[in-house]
């Protein structure tokens, strides 16, 4: 039994949605741009699939360029604002962002451009306040994620978008982990860039999508044909396009029924943090994502967690050090200012419309024993007030 | 996933010797423990020892860790690899060993070896009373914030482990890992320590050549204990005794002052076998070069036909 409860790292194909695809690998392989019908009748279905994903995020068709991934799209997004205003040398985005933003903003930065990182709280929570006083006439975006990829803590997006918009500046919002978890309406918002990618809704890896907002003067970061309005040069990724207007419709109606999906999740941490001494939830007293619970397990690690749940055939992952082969635990738990004893052993378990009752259940039944095998083992069992201070080292008869 | 060996998952799964050991009223007995790491690191192990001070053995070794799977795996492998050695035997264990007993680490987890490595020097030092020893070798300017490396421990650990990249000090000893300010310190550690490891063997090359002209002259008109270098005609007992008197006269004692050494190994045909010994025998830069020195050396001053091969 294959436990998935990593779907924020990425999801399941739908079952629909690969039907829906597989017709456009397998027989209508022409290109959307053709001057013939046999490519015309692709390109029909690429504009179904862009009324299905405007339809999700409340937006209109011609505001969605489809385009590979969420990096891509997040990369763009920053390009296209500094091109819209290139004499403004300031960006916001938060210490917490997706390394597709963050990695970005740190280039930028060798570039000559000043880039603001807001902090969080011990929730995981920005302070709008904080926003307001870094923002000028000179900041060219704000960028910020809807909700975090480790946590699920939902950023209040709307009212920080209003803010970027007295100052001037463009908004763009990372929404990679939470289209089709949270209703998105972009018809009368601030934002004006929006990113979102397929696998991260039950459409296969390599579709994505950002939504420009219609008005907004955009460049385009990739150049070469007319593909996407002149958006997105490229010969556009058909099936995947399909695919991602089958997840979008399919999300779609799924949306009103995630609170079942939250009532999973909440079943899962009560029940962990009820048979499990020292854990607590990361990002717990913030609003959160309905599949995500982010539980730090103090005086383990967390890579060692992953290994002995998988051998239970549990997926998940880990903001511990060890599992990314960087050495520093999570950006986004360091930022919360979490303390060492919980950042190493902190846990993600992120649901999925298609995880069961009994999958749940199988993940309380082996964790508490998991926690408590590699506590017997930890130096720190329940305290490390000891470590490493003078003590008798030596007994000797 | 890390591409973890069976054995490190074994140990892992399936660890021995892990727990503490008590502190027990048996006759000579000692119990003792060494800790490095924090929690802060993300990884600490403390090794409990239970040794047998009349003979200086260790009777008994158990961990405890908190870490990732190879930091538990190498904790467990390090406490099977002392179990019956004397203090002075454990104290030979490289991490390389515990890496080896665990069938191999990947880069990136070497670390968790020299944890293993300096958990037993810590207990060890404890139990002589020897305090923080490691640490005043270890003693310097601090080159990584985040972890706490300083640049003797850096330029150790590159010497010890024959390391060219900044990559692999950050795999090894955690340095540069975490913010990454340091990286271009290391960088220049590293650059100082290859060049110093590089013209090591070149010095003790030249010092080499020196030692032989100088004994050149005295040992041919001595006694013609040497024979002309045209002469081709030799036995093979006296190929291998002119060999071995070349190498005891005029190389081995430029290695040894060096803390290096030599030993014929074999002769065949004109492949001489030598084993090159100590400082020489770690660092395969080095080995090259001496190599090449010594076999310039016989090819000079026993028969020009003589190929040498470290073994």
């Amino acid at each position: 039994m294959v436990v998935y409860l990593d779907n924020n790292a990425t999801t399941c194909v739908d079952p629909a949605v690969l039907d829906a695809m597989l017709p456009y690998l397998r027989d209508f392989y022409g290109n959307p741009s053709s001057m013939h019908s046999f490519g015309g009748q692709v390109g029909a279905a690429l504009e179904n699939a862009r009324a299905e994903v405007a339809a999700l995020l409340g937006a209109e068709d011609t505001e969605i360029v489809f385009n590979s991934c969420g990096s891509e799209g997040n990369n763009t997004a920053i390009h296209a604002a500094l091109a819209a205003q290139p004499e403004k040398r300031h960006i916001i985005t938060t210490q917490v962002e997706h390394p597709a933003i963050l990695s970005v903003c740190k280039h930028l930065e060798k570039k000559g451009y000043t880039v603001t990182y807001l902090s969080v709280d011990g929730t995981g929570q920005i302070d709008l306040m904080e926003l307001e006083a870094a923002i000028t006439g000179g900041t060219a975006l704000v960028t910020m994620m809807m909700a975090n990829n480790e946590t699920g803590v939902v950023f209040p997006v709307e009212a920080a978008g209003a803010i970027a918009k007295s100052y001037g500046a463009t908004f763009h919002v990372d929404a990679v982990q939470a289209v089709g978890k949270l209703p998105i309406n972009l018809s009368n918002s601030t934002i004006d860039m929006l990113t979102l990618s397929g696998h991260k809704l039950h459409a296969p890896k390599g579709i994505g999508a950002l939504y420009v907002r219609r008005g907004f003067r955009f460049r385009p970061f990739l150049l070469g044909g007319h593909q996407e309005r002149g958006r997105r040069a490229g010969t556009q990724n058909v099936a995947g396009i399909v695919a991602l207007g089958k997840a979008a419709a399919i999300a779609r109606q799924h949306l009103p029924s995630v609170l079942q999906e939250a009532a999973l999740r909440d079943t899962l941490e009560t029940g962990l943090l009820q048979t499990i001494p020292d854990c607590e939830v990361n990002g717990g007293g913030s609003p959160r994502l309905p599949n995500t619970s982010n539980i730090g397990f103090k005086y383990i690690e967390g890579e060692a967690i992953l290994y002995m749940l998988n051998r239970e055939g549990i997926c998940a992952s880990s903001g511990s050090a060890c599992t990314s082969g960087s050495l520093e635990p999570s950006h986004v738990l360091t930022s919360m200012g979490l303390p060492y004893t919980i950042l190493h052993g902190s846990i993600r378990f992120s649901l999925s419309r298609f995880t069961t009752v009994a999958e749940v259940n199988h993940v309380l039944q082996v964790m508490p024993g998991i926690v408590r095998r590699l506590r017997e083992m930890s130096p720190f069992n329940n305290d490390q007030a000891d470590w490493l201070q003078g003590r008798d080292l030596v007994n000797q008869h | 996933m890390w591409d973890y060996s069976e054995k490190v998952l074994d140990l892992f799964y399936n660890p021995v010797n892990q727990g503490a050991i008590e502190p027990t009223d048996e006759a000579d007995t000692a119990t003792v423990f060494g800790e490095v790491g924090s929690i802060a690191c993300g990884d600490a192990l403390r090794l409990h020892l239970k040794i047998k001070p009349s003979t200086d053995t260790i009777l008994d070794a158990r961990f405890q860790t908190f870490g990732c799977t190879s930091a538990i795996a190498s904790s467990s492998a390090l406490t099977e690899l002392v179990k019956g050695k004397t203090l002075d035997e454990a104290l030979t264990v490289t991490n390389h060993e515990i890496a080896d007993y665990l069938g191999g680490l990947p880069e990136a987890k070497m670390h968790c070896s020299v944890m293993g490595q300096e958990a037993l020097e810590a207990a060890i030092n404890n139990y002589r009373g020897i305090v923080t020893e490691h640490h005043e070798e270890d003693e310097g300017v601090l080159v990584c914030s985040c972890f706490g490396i300083t640049e003797p421990r850096i330029r150790r650990v590159i010497r010890e482990n024959s390391l060219t990249t900044v990559e692999q000090v950050t795999n090894y000893v955690k340095a540069g890992g975490g913010c990454g300010t340091c990286l271009a310190n290391i960088e220049d550690i590293l650059l100082e320590a290859l060049a110093e490891q590089a013209s090591a063997p070149t010095k003790v090359a030249a010092d080499i050549a020196i030692n032989a002209a100088a004994a050149a002259p005295a040992a041919t008109s001595a006694s013609a204990t040497y024979p002309p270098a045209t002469a081709a005609n030799l036995t093979t007992v006296q190929k291998v005794l002119f060999i071995q008197q070349v190498l005891e006269e005029e190389i081995r004692p430029v290695l040894v002052a060096d803390g290096g050494d030599v030993e014929l190994h074999d002769v065949e045909g004109d492949r001489v076998l030598v084993r090159l010994k100590g400082a020489c025998s770690s660092c395969s830069s080095s080995a090259e070069t001496l190599k090449t020195a010594i076999e310039a050396q016989l090819k000079e001053r026993v028969l020009p036909t003589l190929e040498v091969t470290a073994v």
